[in-house]
């Protein structure tokens, strides 16, 4: 059903798209970090796509997978009036972790944005309030990357190990 | 004097009249606070639905003279805690077991707030007798209301078995200590 839309997506910033497949029914589009603000906002916009609802964004950590960016942030987005879904995922490299914010389009992005900072360290350029949300602003880290050990434990009070 | 005797609860030797008599106060102060438990039902996770099943009228742990929550430590004296703590919120917990008045017990509800349960990471404390002293464990994730009454039961027989902090806090340390001396010259001659 979306696949329409995805292909429209991917027609318009041809330049911008790394990959893109629909494996089991999820559109899922590939795409450089640089441009990332103009294609969201154009997936909202677009009488076609019409993509109202950013239902969640989320990192990914790809440690160790050779030819490609460590992090990812994926951004589920939804249609309301044409019921139809899109996956956008944004490759960022390791050295310069920053993404540009999507507050401006949807505002309902602020949390997951900064859950995405908390737990993979992805800076959101021109996120108005870019602090921790699940852990304590005394953890340091990163806890959802994939070379945080396992084991390491920072508690606020108690034993430390 | 010596005498060997049971008391009206049916527990044991004393060796002077006036150990007798503090005992017994002690008994009876303590038989009523193991009947009228004020708890701060710290819940934070799952365990809490076990935990408002052993509230509701099913199980009904106004039986046991403990259905009274209190919304302020300052007013309860039995810490519940119930549920996973992280370590975001485990100086909260803290501060809330310091603001309780003595005397004061502490059930561990669950497998989570007992070890940390299945949640080995990052977050999660594991076990909050890392934090604060705990008197009754309760196995289980969650545990059945059952399991619930049960560790009230014990820690019923656990506050009736206190004894020499609360007679220092009926007549002083002095005292306790000459009654210590009596006995002792007692079990010498
Ligand atoms: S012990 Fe089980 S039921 Fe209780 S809080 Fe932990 S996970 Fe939930």
């Amino acid at each position: 059903m979306s696949v329409k839309a995805l292909e429209k997506v991917a027609k318009k910033f041809a330049s911008e798209v790394i990959d893109k497949h629909s494996n089991a029914g999820d559109d899922t589009l590939i795409v450089k970090r640089a441009k990332i603000k103009e294609i969201l906002k154009f997936c909202r916009d677009d009488k076609e796509l019409k993509f109202e609802f950013c239902m969640d964004v989320c990192g990914m950590d790809y440690l160790g997978y050779p030819n490609q960016d460590r992090f990812e942030v994926v951004y589920h987005l939804y249609s309301v009036t044409h019921n139809h879904r899109l996956r956008i995922r944004a490759r960022v490299p390791e050295n310069d972790p920053v993404i540009d914010t999507s507050v401006d389009i949807w505002p309902g992005t602020n949390w997951f944005e900064r859950e995405v900072w908390d737990m993979y360290g992805v800076k959101f350029k021109g996120h108005p309030d870019l602090r921790r949300i699940l852990m304590y602003e005394e953890f340091q880290g990163h806890p959802l990357r994939k070379d945080y050990p396992v084991n390491k434990r920072q508690p606020l009070i108690g034993p430390q190990n | 004097m010596n005498r060997q005797d049971m008391n009206a609860f049916g527990q044991d030797v004393y060796v002077t009249r006036a150990d007798a008599a503090i005992q017994f106060l002690q008994q009876a102060i303590n038989w009523g606070r193991k009947h009228s438990f004020f708890q701060y039902p710290f819940v934070t996770a799952c365990c809490g639905m076990e935990f408002m099943a052993t509230w509701a009228p099913k199980y009904d742990i106004a039986r046991f003279g403990a259905e009274f929550p209190r919304f302020s430590p300052r007013q309860a004296d039995l810490l519940f805690v119930v549920g996973t703590v992280n370590h975001k919120l485990a100086p909260y917990l803290r501060r809330v077991y310091d603001q309780m008045c003595e005397p004061k017990w502490v059930i561990s509800f669950g497998a989570c707030a007992s070890t940390g349960g299945f949640y080995d990471n990052y977050a999660t404390v594991q076990g909050i007798d890392t934090i604060i002293p705990v008197d009754v464990y309760i196995p289980g994730c969650p545990p059945r209301p059952e399991a619930v009454l049960d560790s009230l039961l014990l820690l019923q027989e656990k506050v009736m078995k206190e004894r020499p902090e609360l007679s220092e806090r009926i007549l002083g340390p002095q005292q306790i200590e000459e009654a210590r001396q009596h006995r002792a010259m007692g079990g010498q001659s």
